[in-house]
């Protein structure tokens, strides 16, 4: 664990006998755990590198008892880390020593389905997936798709605008989020949005999805609903390099057509995946992409044939049309199945998870091939080519001394690229703990401190989440500080990188 | 002031600066802190009548902050200068076959404007949208980054130019909407999307609003992707397209796409309505014409200042507020958004924003900004929905945060 997190408080420590009594007296019952071995299944979250035993662990049911326990942190100067199903590959839920962790996962009933409106009322705790199922006897879904869609719950999605394979076309959480219900730290509990759009002042809802859970606790959330398309069918096709790959994707999207999702494996990603599930992909090509097309049939068949004839002027070898709901499962089988088999040609793998504009996808591989000898790490690709979102997975083995150090440290060196060729540290990942120290590879100081002076705004003691997304802690009483001398303002926070 | 070029308009005493560059933003903003004087913030003034008036004796207008810094059609992005007229851009990317998805509408002709004078920087602040909203989200969906300088007289960046993108917080949302009330915006970034290959809209005559919100909530129920869904109830219809309407009220669904999706899609829905009533087809062009009237509330274009409401409000909901609010007071009304947003003008010239307001938080909630009036009647009265005290305490404190000396647009939202 290369990240420092903040010290922990021996004053906080020192009272957590105190602190559990009286969290008892707000939660009763098991929604108090401060056994060690029943708080060891929360010590981390999808970023499994870090682990931290929290102070305690406490679940709350009501929104009421969020709150009470929100404001007596607050009173008593205790951090608080929200977690919903723990599966932030960014460490975003990394307990704290000296902090509380507050598990929403009891928060788990559909409240409301509203076919006329399009909506679902759900609690934080509830799946994403599960939304899905709620609503899916009435042929509709919700739509962002991320890959851990299985477990990840709703409440997670909002902290981090989850995105998925599909949020080319149908958009990240952000833009299917209609309103949701949040507890301040200190206990207030406010509304934003509803069935309604827009904000009827400034976008807090904006801004409050994505944030980490740095700036409230969500306790509800409504969600747009869509009609399923009435079919989707997806189409495989083989280049015999990526560059190809890349120029084919900019083709399709240059005659109009957003995929329902596009996506591309390099050549280790395909070998891994073909041994792992036999998804039928053809091993002897550099560059895979699946181009899924939904819609009515009338369409899917009418961007089928244009995708084709897209794909074989750009040099592909290998090109297959999905002819049943089997075959389309089968090609996102292998795609959907890259992690955990390079999991199986490795006894560990790191994530990345940056953004890049797609022209510049030759010149990262080619700079990733690079940093892999330098490093002496394997690296396997995907990536949603549609929106130039990469997974780089970084195989290493922790187990050999300093090869966890050294993927971190080559993780660090692509998103580091990312950001030069002008893209971003985080596509859908978040920055959590794991990106933190990267933060001023893309912003200055006073970027962060503009974005700092949000959190501000919300919690000016610093008490939720803290130690993530910001490398330094600028107290709010100087980050509002503004000088004034001679008629001038002073810039001490001009750009300085 | 480096090159910042400060002249005095002809018809007021109110003095107007033209920075250049952000620097020159920077230098005129820390001015402004330093005398404590506030600023009223503008593009082409083309919205100037929208929010509560500003007191400030000068205006910083971002008119020649101007022009494309980035357009990469492949990549589906373009970044331009706050001032950048948005008719420009919206040229610019048509002849790439490409368009905003958002559809941004104009406020020009409401207000007694010639339409098209705004400015980018001027719809992202407003966050305006059109009735493609509905499916493809608002403005603030489609900013990807933002350059600006605070109240605090600091230049900073949010976001980026690639569309996933989670790095921080989304500071662009916040600025999106801000009035110009928390930084001014220098150079915005957008997602831009193909256009459509064509277009239809159907046309379902003589529905009461409560059976047009009936059909609107099946049509976009169901899967035909519908990207418009409008009601105009009697005599209103008359006032978009030149009244090639006519009269009797017109329930209208917009569904655009590639020629054979839209033909399947359109037929297949058209089957569907007829149960409802006689369904009729527009042209595409018909299809334009009649959906930028919509977007631009052209049956409320009637060259007086008399008040109209933008409510957002539970969609099945607003035929029950529309009629309560009828029974009443003098009131016309249309609605967009599946019922979602309806524009509602007050004859009387009276906005009855107490009335407007207790009506919609009876059925369903919802926010109510007045979108027209005169100065006098927007000095006094609560332009934007009031929000609950926590809730205005926290936007208190983000305003606070951004902009301590209250100097940007001081009172527009407030």
């Amino acid at each position: 664990m290369s990240v420092m997190m903040p010290k922990p408080s021996e004053a906080i420590l020192a009272r957590r006998r105190a602190i559990v009594e009286a969290l008892r007296a707000i939660v009763p019952g098991e929604g108090v755990v401060d056994a060690a071995n029943e708080m060891a299944v929360f010590e981390s979250d999808g970023l499994t590198a870090y682990r931290q035993l929290p102070l305690v662990v406490v679940l709350p049911s009501t929104v009421d008892q969020v709150a009470a326990v929100l404001k007596y942190c607050h009173r008593e100067d205790i951090a608080v880390v929200p977690r919903g199903s723990g599966t932030s590959l960014s460490g975003g839920a990394l307990p704290l020593e000296d902090g509380v962790l507050l598990v929403l996962s009891k928060f788990n009933r559909v409240l409301e389905i509203d076919y006329d409106n399009r909506c679902a009322v759900v609690q934080p705790g509830v799946t994403n997936l599960g939304i899905t199922h709620a609503v899916a006897g009435h042929g509709f879904y919700y739509a962002p798709d991320p890959s851990s869609q299985i477990a990840c719950s709703i409440g997670g999605n909002v902290a981090e605008n989850s995105g998925g394979v599909h949020c080319l076309k149908y958009g990240l959480t952000a833009n299917n989020v209609l309103g949701i219900e949040f507890v301040t730290i200190e206990g207030e509990v406010m509304r934003l949005g509803g069935k309604h759009l827009d904000a009827e002042g400034y976008d807090l809802l904006g801004l409050m999805t994505g944030s980490e859970g740095l700036l409230g606790v969500v306790t509800e959330v409504t969600v747009r609903i869509l009609q399923k398309p009435e079919t989707a069918r997806a189409v495989l096709i083989g280049f015999p390099t990526s560059e190809e790959a890349g120029e084919c994707v900019a083709a399709i999207i240059a005659k109009g057509i957003i995929p329902g999702g596009m996506e591309m494996m390099d050549r280790p990603a395909i070998r891994a995946a073909e041994d792992f599930v036999h998804a039928g992909y053809p091993t002897d090509v550099e560059a895979l992409l699946i181009v899924e097309l939904d819609g009515p049939g009338a369409e899917v068949d009418h961007l089928l044939a244009e995708v084709e004839g897209i794909a074989n002027a750009n040099g592909a070898v290998t090109c297959r049309v999905s002819q049943s709901e089997e075959e389309r499962a089968a090609f996102w089988a292998g795609r959907k199945a890259a992690f955990p088999a390079v999991g199986r040609i490795s006894p560990d793998y790191y994530c990345m998870d940056g953004t890049i504009p797609r022209k510049e996808l030759p010149k990262v591989l080619a700079g990733m091939k690079a940093m892999s000898e330098k490093y002496g790490l394997r690296v396997a690709n995907v990536f949603h080519a549609g929106d130039g979102n990469l997974h780089p997975l970084i195989l290493y083995d922790a187990n050999k001394e300093g090869e966890l150090h050294r993927a971190e440290e080559f993780g660090n060196d692509i998103l580091r690229l990312c950001v030069a060729v002008g893209g971003v540290l985080t596509g859908e990942h978040g920055v959590g703990v794991e990106k933190r120290d990267l933060m001023p590879e893309m912003f200055d100081e006073t970027d962060l401190k503009h974005q700092q002076r949000v959190k501000c705004a919300f919690d000016d003691k610093h008490l939720l989440n803290p130690g993530k997304v910001f490398p330094t802690l600028h107290r709010c009483a100087e980050l509002g500080r503004m000088h004034v001398h001679k008629g001038q303002v002073a810039f001490p926070d001009l750009p300085r990188f | 002031m480096s090159s910042a070029r400060s002249m005095t308009q002809d018809d007021s005493a109110a003095t107007i600066l033209h920075p250049q560059s952000e620097a020159d933003i920077r230098d005129i903003v820390a001015a402004a802190v330093a005398a404590e004087e506030p600023l009223a913030i503008e593009g082409t003034g083309s919205k100037a009548g929208l929010g509560r008036p500003v007191q400030a004796a000068r205006t910083l207008s971002l008119a020649k902050m101007s022009g494309v810094t980035l357009y990469e059609p492949e990549e589906l992005v373009l970044s331009a200068k706050a001032g950048t007229p948005i008719a420009e851009i919206e040229a610019l990317v048509d002849a790439h076959g490409q368009r905003l998805e958002f559809e941004p509408m104009d406020y020009g002709p409401l207000h007694g404007l010639c339409a098209g004078q705004g400015t980018l920087g001027g719809v992202v602040a407003c966050n305006l949208s059109g009735p493609r909203r509905l499916k493809q989200g608002a403005a603030r969906d489609h900013v990807l980054g933002v350059r600006a300088v605070s109240g605090r007289a600091e230049i900073f960046k949010s976001g980026g130019r690639v569309v996933k993108n989670v790095t921080g917080y989304d500071l662009s949302k916040g600025l999106t909407g801000s009035y110009g009330t928390l930084a001014v915006m220098s150079e915005i970034t957008i997602k831009v999307l193909p256009k459509c290959e064509t277009e239809t809209t159907l046309v379902l005559r003589g529905l009461s609003d409560a059976e047009a919100a009936g059909a609107m909530a099946a049509s976009m129920g169901s899967s035909a992707e519908v990207s418009g869904a409008a009601h105009l109830p009697m005599y209103v219809a008359a006032r978009v397209a030149d009244g090639a309407l006519g009269n009797d009220a017109a329930t209208l669904i917009r569904i655009d796409g590639f020629g054979p999706s839209v033909e399947a899609r359109a037929a297949h829905l058209g089957r569907g309505l007829e149960k409802v009533g006689k369904v009729e087809r527009l042209d595409p062009q018909a299809s334009r014409r009649l959906w930028r009237d919509v977007r631009d509330v052209r049956p409320f274009v009637d060259g007086t200042q008399k008040p109209v409401w933008r409510l957002s409000v539970t969609p099945t909901r607003a035929h029950e507020i529309v009629m309560s609010l009828r029974m009443q007071a003098a009131i016309d009304a249309f609605y967009d958004w599946q019922g979602g947003l309806v524009w509602l003008k007050m004859e009387t010239g009276e906005p009855e924003a107490d009335l407007v307001r207790a009506t919609l938080r009876r059925f369903g909630g919802g926010h109510a900004t007045l979108v027209r009036a005169s100065e006098s009647v927007r000095a006094a009265t609560a332009v934007f929905e009031p929000q609950p005290g926590p809730l205005a305490g926290l936007s208190h404190r983000l305003k606070e945060q951004f902009d301590p000396k209250g100097v940007l647009n001081p009172g527009k939202m407030g």
